[in-house]
């Protein structure tokens, strides 16, 4: 510090115009070049090599899973699989189109559940005054159910819907998914509300949009992408959930429709289900068909999402 | 000159006379809005302030910061309604109704007194549907593109974005987008624009094209404007009034301190602050 003290006062008494001023005077140029004897200079270079290294590690369990799926998932893929019902132990071929299809009733129904309850509390909280206490209760219990165990959702829908009415059954299940659902779609909702930019509601509300048009036409149109992202992320966890369908929607062997008529009261099969059911399973078939199982519900997550995200870009463009 | 004395002595309290609007348009008191207190929470923001806005005339607001301006032009429209302890005693008469009377719905009130911003705020959605928000709002049956368009020509807009009505709003510039605002106010043809010092973001060249926008609009509409520019006020307002912050009786409290024809307030002005101001004394 005293260095550069003196050299601002060494140029500050000789004005620039005068014959021998140098502006570089007192500047050592060697200063400025990279040297990784310098210890900050060292540092600097060391930790961007750590960040990138960890980066790379943690890349490695994401794309084995991935390679895994592929590789064992892949050798089984045919279009069998989408068509036909699973094998009996020791028959060869089958497919799980049924589990497929309980799958995305599951998903489904439970998004029936959800959003409508998820994003309607979202703007609740969102539009209460700030320090609103029923909100803050609300606010705290969705942020504990983000972490609630899901064998315990699993646990509630089994008291709540299949004790009540009597069986295992694909309503059953979406009540389990959507408990777990719920807080992740509520808590994003919420943010995505909040982001909306003030001078938009000051907006419409200065064109003379009442509480409800302001929100229908403005709010939630501008917050939709976000919304949307929320409802991916929980579809996601919902579409890979097992244990909550164990206790509910329990696996069928058979397709979710009878006689052309969806039976939404009855147990229903799921990919999650199955591959847990298959994978312990001592049939090579039947291992082989969990694999498959595996890598066609990563690509169902992965196109919902693509799809998801081609909407909100839509959206925002339109 | 008789117009002038009747701006600078308009009665306190007396209620303006409306003509029937056969008797000349700078005759006609569209807002008459008189603020005796206003107050957020306990902090008093503006007193004794009385502002007759005419119509088919811009009336500019002047005055230095935080000396109540923007609070008295969103009285105007009740967007005072929006902020948390917001009471006031005086009353706001439009078209010589109350409207802070129990029985006015403020929203309806908006939908006669339009608003264009500090900020320009189209919504992030088409040039197109931010232009017929306000048609969508009241359920408007008529021919929408005819009235978007419309309204965009008034604006001074349409040629800039006849061929792109469907990119977003937010992808114009913000002399661009403070004119998509305009015709998105003016588009459900509201009898009174207020302006919350509308170029405050803009360059001189988009501020240029908004201060001729507004002259052409007083044609149809009438104005008000809040303005930190002395000489935007100057070039567009018929009428301006000069507010001023009090300090006195502890806190900040604004007022108006003169009331009259623009060029005769900046050429002539009558009170010590206001002299001091135009001067560029403090500012």
């Amino acid at each position: 510090m005293a260095t550069s003290d003196t050299t601002g006062s060494a140029v500050l008494s000789t004005l620039p115009g005068e014959p021998d001023f140098n502006p570089f005077d007192g500047l050592d140029f060697d200063e400025l070049e990279t040297s990784l004897r310098r210890p900050r200079t060292l540092m600097n270079v060391l930790l961007t090599w750590l960040v990138a290294g960890m980066t790379l590690v943690a890349l490695v369990p994401l794309f084995s899973v991935v390679w895994m799926l592929l590789w064992r998932g892949g050798r089984r893929l045919s279009l069998a699989l989408f068509t036909q019902l699973p094998p009996v132990p020791m028959e060869q071929g089958g497919g799980f189109g049924n589990a497929i299809e309980g799958t995305v009733i599951i998903v489904v129904l439970a998004v029936l559940i959800s959003v409508p309850l998820g994003v309607l509390s979202a703007l609740f909280m969102a539009r209460t005054q700030p320090g609103n206490r029923l909100a803050s209760v609300v606010r705290f219990s969705a942020k504990v159910l983000t972490g609630f165990p899901s064998i315990l959702a699993g646990v509630f829908a089994y008291g709540a819907v299949v004790l009540v009415t009597g069986g295992f059954s694909a309503i059953a299940g979406a009540v389990a998914v959507s408990i777990l659902m719920l807080p992740t779609i509520m808590l994003t909702a919420e943010d995505a509300i909040r982001m909306v930019p003030a001078k938009m509601k000051e907006a419409a509300i200065g064109m003379g949009a009442t509480e409800t048009q302001t929100t229908m036409m403005v709010l939630l149109p501008t917050a939709f992408p976000g919304i949307l992202t929320g409802i991916m992320l929980a579809v996601a966890r919902a579409a890979g959930e097992t244990a909550p369908l164990l206790f509910t929607a329990l696996f069928s062997n058979y397709w979710p429709y009878f006689h052309h008529h969806l039976r939404l009261m009855r147990p229903t099969a799921s990919l999650a289900v199955l591959i847990y059911n298959f994978s312990g399973m001592p049939f090579r078939n039947q291992v082989e068909m969990a694999w498959g199982a595996a890598l066609v519900m990563v690509l169902m997550v992965l196109i919902t999402n693509l799809i998801g995200q081609s909407l909100s870009r839509r959206q925002v463009r339109s | 000159m008789t117009e002038k004395t009747e701006a600078k002595n308009y009665p306190q309290g007396a209620k303006p006379q409306n003509g029937d609007g056969g008797s000349g348009a700078h005759h006609d008191v569209v807002i008459d809005c008189q603020i005796k207190e206003l107050f957020y929470g306990t902090f008093k923001a503006v007193r004794d302030t009385t502002i007759p806005v005419k119509k088919n005339a811009i009336t500019a607001f002047i005055g230095p910061s935080g000396c109540g301006k923007s609070t008295v032009l969103r009285c105007l429209n009740r967007m005072n309604d929006l902020v948390r302890g917001f009471r006031f005693k005086g009353h706001v008469h439009f078209r010589g109704r109350d409207i802070y009377h129990p029985s006015v719905d403020a929203v309806a009130v908006r939908r006669f007194i339009g608003m264009v911003f500090q900020q320009p705020n189209p919504f992030a959605t088409s040039i197109y549907n931010n232009v017929a928000f306000g048609l969508r709002l009241n359920n408007y049956k008529g021919d929408r593109r005819a009235k978007v368009e419309e309204a965009l020509k008034r604006a001074a807009l349409w040629d800039e974005v006849k061929d792109k009505l469907h990119e977003s709003g937010l992808s114009l510039s913000g002399g661009q987008q403070q004119r998509l605002c305009i015709a998105r106010a003016i588009a459900t043809e509201p009898e009174v624009l207020l302006m919350d010092e509308p170029c405050s973001a803009l360059d001189p060249i988009a501020t240029r094209k908004i201060e001729e926008l507004m002259l052409e609009l007083k044609e149809r509409f009438t104005i008000a404007i809040v303005t930190h520019n002395l000489h935007q006020a100057l070039r567009v307002a018929d009428l301006t009034g000069f507010l001023y912050v009090d300090t006195t009786q502890g806190g900040r409290t604004g007022y108006l301190v003169e009331f009259g024809e623009s060029r005769e307030l900046f050429e002539n002005p009558k009170e010590d602050h206001t002299k001091q101001y135009i001067r560029g004394e403090f500012s």
